[in-house]
């Protein structure tokens, strides 16, 4: 090699790791410092030792808490079941119930808000004694359709991995099926379920969207808290503490759920899917019927919502109006421009693929070069590449976009009226992503092949070029659907940024629609959902399309 | 100990295990094609047969844990088919143990009575009984992961035991064990089926392991029963050369269409024989049929003769023939004659 060429590959080789990490550093660890300094120096810290003696804190505090731990034990009550039979059972329509519970996962936040919001008026539960729009209950409701997927995923892949006979052993010494579960399944099973719980947990503790559309005001959680202080009122000193004490919680969560996690070990062994026993017919038909309810129908009423005309009363409540026929006048709304927005619905969708496209872009550059690191590079590097670039993940979107907004606001970098800002925080939460899917992809290539190569006559890069090559390629790609998915619900840590009220984001748009109370903008509200939702829907299809391609994924 | 009848399940019985034109399908493709079997109280039945012959689901099926698609399944009288699992009285060992790994081994030797609702007491000493029984007693506190193989399948065996089953059934319980170790507690485990005076039904692909344990053996192939008859019984009739390879029979002799081989004339047609290897005879050249030593093994510890006869090509034969020990063994390469005695040819079918 040339002296110069020798330049190159160092050059090459400092860019590998410096890029992901400049890229963490600046936009992520920077704003997190900041919200630290801030809120622990001199003025901050006088407004955080006041905040416990606030009432108003304390009930967000405790609403955060107890809505959290709420939404946890219902969503694994609901989910639990469904794993068995995921786990454990053959019934025609498996595939398409484990494919249905992918769904909700990436769907965005405000759109399953905007869903929820239609079911409740379908069927008159907006108002009168059996209110959900805006109680806890409507709360409680959507973080069990968002996390059902979650609990299904991580104990039913852990389920089929027990050996049943232990089960089948309890039966032939005298268990009764129940007795078999609560005393051999059940102790085996716990480790998954407390580890997904510690998910769900942290996921509904750090929720924004749904508490923000369903809850309404009165329904607060520290993360909506921090918004209302620094969007909505400018008090960046309040919102600063605010964030402060959910960055500590967040941090413990964290902490305790990863120690679960490491708990766990799933050895995979094939196993033979009994057919449904008689007795368990009902069971089945009960457990579909739930998560039918609670996964299916907000979407079909959104649907449905979208294509009916608004016609008769204006005032009192929108329910009264939707008795009208089919139409796709909605649709054709999303184009004009209505007084609330300063884009079109269609301009912000517009935004949100640019946006989403740019993320995605750039979630590929610094995943990609990170998961390099973590494959190949030395281990302390690895390690903390691997746990570094996780963290924005972990962080919430709150914490995220706040951070931003105090540390990229004023020089040395002042990003905020940039075009880039929103595409950099979306990429931010993608990158995990890219990695989680090219990382174990790189590992699963067999040594003995990359040895095989190489005792044929293949250089070590050769290898890595004919071998990892082509399949780091499919991963890339299946990450990048995941970031573009990922960016175009991106609610939370967006509502802190734009400047620029023309680079409005789809669901920040959506969200302001569906905060008008009158119905004429519902329909165009449904309508922008809708989109969203097949946006989201269509990347989704690319990912699972791809992960059928050989593609590994931690997921 | 009961003697049961020979050869094939004779008419009604009223006492233990019965199985009748037992049938099981996965996904319509059938596994077990119209079983009969009965087990006596106090007999050990052996199932014999290469994975996948459908044993361990005929063990299923007679515990519950199988739906079968017809037949029946009773105790005595009493029909089992449509009781649950957990009703049924049945102890099943399986190869790998599948112990309780989150207790320790009095928790999942205790398991059967806990679940009956047994005082405390009551459950410490019939566990600790049913350890002695097995060789390990005061292993109580142990942790199951700190057990050997050859001790989680005692375990196992004792946590069946303990429930007091009426019928025990084991999956290969000692495939996972080293050979030395399988062979002492094959021995171990014989003696104790037979203290106990259960009705055992014990599966295995191995032949040594199914004539050291069995009263019965019955020899399992495409989901039917080939013969069933006592150790000595299917060993001097296979009846079918499915059941004579199970078996461990070496010398299986193709015949063409005049029922001719390279030793003569065994049959009257086409078909495949049995030479017993206990009737072959290696003598002096010019005696039976010429034949060349190809090897000389032994095997499990006695010397064996592998022959070559009608030469090495296509259509020749090889036989294999043990030679007394401590005699002059005969080397390979030497010519030697193969005498075939009287009743050395036994003709199989299928």
């Amino acid at each position: 090699m040339t002296r110069s060429g020798r330049r190159v590959a160092g050059v090459a080789r400092v860019a590998v790791w410096g890029i992901p990490a400049a890229f963490l550093a600046v936009f992520f660890l920077y704003p997190v410092a900041t919200i630290l300094v801030e809120g622990l120096g001199g003025e901050g810290v006088r407004r955080l030792v006041e905040l416990p003696g606030r009432g108003s804190f304390r009930s967000v505090a405790w609403f955060t808490l107890w809505q959290a731990v709420a939404s946890t034990v219902l969503t694994v009550v609901v989910a639990l079941p469904g794993a068995h039979l995921l786990a454990r059972r053959r019934f025609r329509g498996r595939a398409l119930l484990r494919a249905a519970t992918t769904v909700p996962f990436v769907l965005p936040t405000v759109v399953v808000g905007g869903a929820f919001l239609a079911v409740f008026d379908r069927f008159g539960l907006d108002d009168g004694p059996l209110r959900l729009t805006r109680t806890a209950g409507a709360v409680l409701v959507a973080h069990v359709f968002f996390n059902v997927a979650v609990v299904l995923r991580t104990v039913g892949t852990f389920w089929e991995g027990l050996d049943p006979r232990a089960g089948e052993q309890a039966r032939v010494l005298g268990a009764t099926p129940w007795q078999a579960f609560r005393w051999v399944t059940w102790p085996a099973l716990r480790p998954a379920v407390a580890a997904a719980s510690s998910i769900v947990f942290l996921f509904c503790f750090t929720s924004f969207g749904v508490v923000l559309v369903l809850g309404g005001p009165a329904r607060a959680t520290l993360e909506t808290e921090v918004w209302r202080h620094a969007v909505a009122r400018g008090d960046l000193a309040s919102a600063t503490a605010v964030a402060l004490v959910q960055l500590a919680a967040v941090v413990a969560t964290v902490m305790v759920s990863n120690r679960l996690q490491r708990r766990r070990a799933v050895v995979q062994r094939p196993v033979r899917r009994a057919p449904l026993p008689r007795a368990g017919r009902g069971l089945l038909a009960g457990n579909l019927a739930l998560l039918g309810v609670v996964l299916g129908l907000p979407i079909l009423v959104l649907v449905e919502r979208s294509l009916r005309h608004v016609g008769g009363r204006s005032g009192g409540g929108w329910s009264g109006g939707w008795t009208g026929g089919w139409t796709l006048d909605h649709y054709a709304a999303l184009a004009d421009r209505v007084n609330l927005l300063p884009v079109s619905a269609l301009g912000a969708l517009g935004n949100s693929l640019l946006f989403a496209v740019a993320a995605a872009g750039m979630a590929t550059v610094v995943g990609g070069l990170a998961s390099v690191v973590v494959v190949h590079g030395r281990r302390a590097a690895a390690r903390a590449f691997d746990l570094g670039m996780m963290l924005p993940l972990g962080a919430s979107a709150v914490t995220l976009g706040f951070g931003m907004l105090l540390a990229l606001d004023e020089p040395p970098l002042d990003l905020r009226s940039s075009r880039w800002l929103v595409p950099v925080a979306h990429a931010l939460v993608g990158v995990p992503f890219v990695m989680r899917t090219v990382v174990p992809t790189l590992r699963s290539v067999d040594q003995r092949l990359r040895e095989a190569a190489a005792t044929l006559g293949a250089s070590p890069a050769r290898v890595r070029r004919e071998v990892d090559g082509p399949l780091a390629v499919r991963a890339l790609a299946v990450g990048a659907a995941f970031s573009v998915a990922v960016s175009l619900g991106e609610f939370g840590a967006t509502s802190f940024l734009p400047r620029h009220p023309d680079r409005l984001t789809a669901p920040l748009a959506l969200f302001r629609l569906l905060g008008v109370p009158g119905g004429a903008l519902r329909g165009q509200a449904m309508a922008l959902a809708v989109v969203l939702m097949l946006l989201t829907a269509t990347a989704v299809l690319v990912i699972e399309g791809g992960r059928r391609h050989a593609v590994r994924g931690d997921w | 100990m009961s003697t049961p009848p020979a050869g094939g399940d004779a008419g009604q019985r009223h006492a233990g295990l019965q199985v009748e034109d037992l049938s099981v399908a996965f996904d319509g493709v059938a596994v077990l094609d119209g079983v009969d079997l009965a087990v006596a109280p106090g007999e050990v039945l052996v199932l014999l047969g290469p994975s996948g012959c459908g044993k361990s689901t005929l063990l299923r099926t007679i515990a519950g844990l199988e739906r079968p698609a017809s037949g029946r399944v009773r105790w005595g009288d009493e029909d089992l088919t449509d009781v649950p699992t957990h009703l049924r009285q049945v102890g099943l060992v399986f190869q790998d143990h599948a112990l309780f790994g989150h207790r320790d081994v009095a928790g999942n030797v205790g398991f059967a009575l806990r679940v009956a609702g047994a005082e405390a007491d009551v459950v410490a000493h019939r566990v600790a009984r049913a350890l002695d029984l097995v060789g390990l007693a005061g292993f109580e506190g142990r942790r199951v992961d700190t057990l050997s193989g050859g001790e989680a399948q005692r375990v196992a065996l004792a946590r069946s035991l303990a429930a007091a089953p009426r019928v025990l059934l084991l999956d290969e319980p000692l495939g996972s064990l080293d050979r030395a170790l399988r062979e002492r507690l094959t021995d171990e485990l014989g003696v104790l089926l037979r203290r106990l005076g259960l009705a055992a039904v014990h599966v295995t692909h191995d032949h040594d392991e199914a004539f050291a344990l069995a009263d019965r053996i019955a020899v399992l192939g495409g989901g039917r029963i080939d013969r069933i008859g006592t150790p000595a019984e299917v060993w001097a009739q296979p009846g079918t050369v499915h059941a004579a390879r199970c078996l461990g029979h070496d010398n299986l002799v193709a015949l063409d269409a005049d029922g001719g081989c390279p030793l003569g004339r065994l049959g009257d047609g086409p078909g495949t024989v049995l030479l017993r290897a206990d009737r072959l005879v290696v003598a002096e050249p010019g005696q039976g049929v010429a034949a060349t030593v190809v090897a000389v093994a032994r095997r499990a510890g006695r010397p064996v003769a592998s022959l070559s006869v009608g030469g090495l090509s296509v259509g020749g034969l090889s036989v294999r023939v043990p030679l007394a020990d401590g005699a002059a063994q005969p080397v390979v390469g030497e010519r030697v004659g193969l005498v075939v005695s009287d009743g050395a040819v036994v003709p199989l079918s299928g």
